[in-house]
């Protein structure tokens, strides 16, 4: 078992075109690490340089924004479905 | 070139207009690799605000779930500008994170406070953003997207 990962069309350039990864971690954060180590590059999109989810892109742990959860901190396990979504906002 | 049918397109100018002086947002979903708009999409700005839109987060996850159950892309990602022209802003350019989609602005900015009057124009453009780079593009208005590109010829076998 492992943790399935929905990838959005903008970071599937990592992730050589998949739609979906497999990756481990008991924390979203350890998650990241795990998928930025067999994909790399991806964990730059999703986390600034201080550590923080990027402002536009959200992250769901079966179908929960993780923003109410704990961000990062957010405890994943097997078995559970995380989808990344990039904002759809804008603004003059 | 974005074409599009005039019922899409003046759906997307009503919202435009119907939430003037916010900010309008949505989507025009089509089958994978179609690059045709067909099913609009209206979302609601969960900014609520003359000068930014955002897709709820939730409305984000199912409209994404939906369209990936039935085999759609985001064709068509809609917004307006309500008191400046319709081309993106530097943070539209920003967020978008579509390249494959047509990002479509629309100003109402002629409006003042009451829209609908005889003459105000509503803007309506078409863009590609990929990479932080914006290409405008024609946008071609079919009344079908069975009978409006071409005459159609009916072959009697």
């Amino acid at each position: 078992m492992a943790i399935e990962v929905r990838i959005p069309t903008i970071l599937r350039t990592h992730t050589g075109g998949s739609k979906t990864v497999e990756g481990d971690g008991d924390t979203l954060a350890a998650l990241v690490d795990d998928l930025d180590a067999k994909h790399p590059g991806l964990k730059n999109r999703l986390v600034t340089e201080d550590g923080k989810l990027h402002r536009f892109v959200n992250v769901y742990v079966n179908d929960e924004d993780v923003r109410f959860t704990g961000a990062l901190a957010t405890k994943v396990e097997d078995g559970d479905s995380v989808t990344i979504l990039p904002a759809v906002a804008g603004g003059c | 070139m974005l074409r599009i049918d005039r019922a899409t397109y003046d759906a997307i100018v009503a919202h435009a207009r119907e939430d003037h002086p916010d900010e309008a947002c949505g989507v025009v979903a089509g089958p994978e690799g179609s690059d045709r708009p067909e099913r609009f999409i209206p979302m609601l700005n969960a900014a609520r605000s003359p000068t930014f839109y955002e897709f709820d987060s939730g409305d984000l996850l199912r409209l994404y779930r939906e369209m990936d159950d039935r085999g759609e892309e985001p064709v068509v990602v809609y917004h307006s500008h309500t008191a400046t022209e319709a081309s993106p802003s530097r943070t539209d350019i920003s967020y978008a994170s579509e390249p494959g989609a047509h990002y479509v602005l629309v100003s109402t900015r002629s409006h003042g406070n009451r829209t609908g009057l005889a003459g105000d124009e509503v803007e309506f453009r078409s863009f590609r953003i990929v990479d932080g780079v914006v290409t405008e593009e024609d946008v071609e208005v079919v009344e079908s997207y069975l009978f409006g590109h071409s005459p159609t010829t009916v072959v009697y076998d």
